[in-house]
């Protein structure tokens, strides 16, 4: 399992409901089935992923979370997921928003643009990052809206969310005291716990 | 029937005839004191009688799913491509039943059985049925086949409102509701079509007030323009874009080469109200088969059904009270072309499902065939169907 996953199933609740945005090929929303006996709904609009979601039996529903989510009701999940998506959805405020609406409690992660590598090839090298963690070019990237552990928390603080805990962690998915300290430019993945 | 039979296809099939003694109580307060149900089945009960999936069919459909009636069949049944050895809907895993529906006219007790209190056919005297009508029947006959509970029950169009209506009604008999281009309730314009056909059959001079068959006769022209109006409403303007406006090579050289863009059918203009263009023959066609096979009064019936189907008028007009009870996982799939039951119509379900907190999966398919593409073997649909349905046969196959 993808490193940041395994941190964020410690938050999610036995037999709680949970909406996954941007499920991709359900293998989260397997995983918390089997063990937590969650009920699961995911959103995907990959065709071969959703395939991929049925042959697992996990419930999904082909929509597009760039458009709307109001065919979902206040709070009719416990915890919404929203898992390295935040930067290539159109408008993130407006999601975090919908998604603070549907579920009690929200995970998001996200790749953390402020970290030394982006900063040191920007820098030295004039040009878009271009790494095994963010494989795309400027002009293919489904990632347009990159953002900063920085950045997401002024966000936070502007919107009035909650941060209930906030994690980053290195490539090795590890949180160590440097990357505490230092988190915008250690940290490779943010991972935020968050409420309203 | 082709020769050899297909490897994938479940063979020579026999319907059997199911009496029921029982009177069956309508929703319009009439009762029907004892009828008939043409069932056909393919594949095997398991031991523990848990793989078992019922076929709804719609308007025009049958119990003649799958397979063939006798050597000189030229077509299999309405859904073969889909239920067979192999096939998404696999009899080798799965025991599939499919019915006529009360008041059909493919053998089950309609408006051409004969009504024991006058001795001569029911005719117009038929009393409208309601989906939920044929759903009581149906749970009737899947008593008498000894199911407690169906591993899925599947329909599209029409076939899939009683799929509804069997988890609202029957909410502990059945695991899996599979719904394909559906919709809640039908819309004005879908009603308006109806009426359209409704009309040419009642307007014409053989209907006799739905007494033809005592008149020794047939409102065929009237069936025949029902049928083509509701065929418009099957395929998608794409669909008869791709089936009437490509041949041109074949007509002759002398031919109006522009073609119109919509196949002619000599390549010259009769300049009167002869057949000019494919897509009439091809409705004067497909109206003519129709005619021939199907009854009229089965056709109003049927019309009245779906313009009836509401599963709110118990619930407020809530979709998503309705389905409170439910307790199966649901499973819809609609058709980016269709405008008889578009795409937003089978939302507004899943959304009620949601609603509700009930298991749902949806998908919208990439499909140029209109409201046809539920009957026709489009890749991704199949593939879902199929990969769906194999792991509903691991839970009861276990």
């Amino acid at each position: 399992m993808r490193a940041d996953l395994d941190i964020i199933q410690h938050w999610i609740a036995p037999g709680s409901r949970v909406l996954d945005l941007g499920c991709g090929d359900g293998s989260l929303l397997e995983y918390l089935k089997r063990t937590k006996g969650v009920s699961d709904t995911g959103l995907e609009i990959d065709e071969r992923k959703i395939h991929a979601c049925l042959e697992k039996g996990v419930n999904v529903l082909q929509q597009d979370l760039n458009k709307s989510l109001t065919n979902f009701c206040d709070k009719s999940f416990d915890t919404v997921l929203l898992t390295q998506t935040l930067q290539a959805v159109s408008y993130p405020d407006v999601l975090m928003d919908e998604m603070l609406r549907i579920g009690r409690n929200v995970i998001v992660t996200f790749p953390n643009f402020g970290n030394w590598r982006s900063r040191w090839y920007l820098t030295f090298k004039g040009r878009m990052p271009v790494s095994n963690f963010m494989p795309y070019q400027w002009y293919d990237t489904p990632n347009i809206h990159f953002c900063t552990v920085r950045d997401f928390d002024a966000l936070c603080r502007e919107r009035q969310i909650k941060v209930i805990t906030r994690t980053v962690v290195d490539h090795k998915h590890q949180g160590s005291w440097m990357i505490r300290l230092w988190p915008n430019l250690l940290g490779e993945t943010a991972i935020y716990h968050l409420s309203r | 029937m082709p020769r050899p039979i297909p490897e994938y296809s479940v063979g020579i099939v026999t319907p059997q005839r199911l009496h029921f003694d029982e009177p069956l109580v309508l929703r319009s307060g009439k009762s029907i004191a004892a009828y008939d149900l043409m069932v056909e089945t393919y594949g095997t009960l398991n031991a523990a009688r848990s793989n078992a999936i019922l076929i709804c069919h719609a308007l025009s459909g049958d119990h003649h799913a799958a397979g063939y009636h006798s050597d000189s069949d030229a077509k299999p049944g309405w859904w073969d491509n889909c239920i067979g050895p192999g096939k998404p809907i696999d009899t080798r895993k799965f025991f599939v039943v499919c019915l006529n529906n009360l008041g059909g006219c493919a053998g089950s007790t309609g408006p051409t059985s004969i009504n024991p209190e006058t001795g001569t056919w029911y005719g117009p005297d038929f009393p409208v049925v309601t989906v939920r009508d044929w759903v009581n029947s149906q749970a009737r006959l899947m008593d008498r086949l000894g199911i407690s509970q169906w591993a899925a029950i599947i329909g599209g169009s029409l076939g899939g409102m009683q799929v509804m209506r069997w988890s609202i009604s029957y909410p502990e008999r059945l695991r899996h509701a599979i719904m394909i281009a559906v919709a809640p309730k039908l819309s004005a314009q879908n009603i308006a079509f109806n009426e359209v056909a409704r009309q040419s059959i009642t307007a014409d001079p053989h209907f006799h007030n739905g007494r033809y068959l005592e008149h020794g006769t047939y409102p065929k022209k009237g069936v025949m323009l029902a049928r083509m109006v509701g065929h418009i409403t099957y395929l998608s303007d794409s669909a008869m874009r791709d089936k009437f406006g490509k041949n041109t090579e074949e007509l002759p050289s002398d031919a109006i080469k522009s073609n119109f863009g919509r196949d002619m059918r000599t390549g010259k203009l009769s300049f009167g109200l002869d057949v000019d263009f494919q897509v009439e023959s091809y409705l004067h066609y497909q109206g003519e088969r129709f005619s021939e096979r199907f009854d009229a009064n089965t056709y109003l019936l049927m019309t009245k059904a779906l313009d009836y189907f509401d599963p709110t008028v118990d619930y407020d007009g809530d979709l998503s009270k309705a389905f409170e009870n439910s307790q199966c996982r649901f499973l819809l799939m609609s058709f980016s072309s269709d405008w008889r039951f578009p795409p937003e119509r089978t939302r507004e379900i899943v959304d009620a499902l949601l609603k509700a907190r009930k298991p749902v999966s949806y998908l919208e398919i990439d499909a140029d065939q209109g409201h046809d593409a539920f009957l026709l073997p489009v890749p991704r649909y199949m593939q879902a169907l199929s990969t769906y349905l194999a792991r509903i046969s691991d839970e009861v196959n276990a």
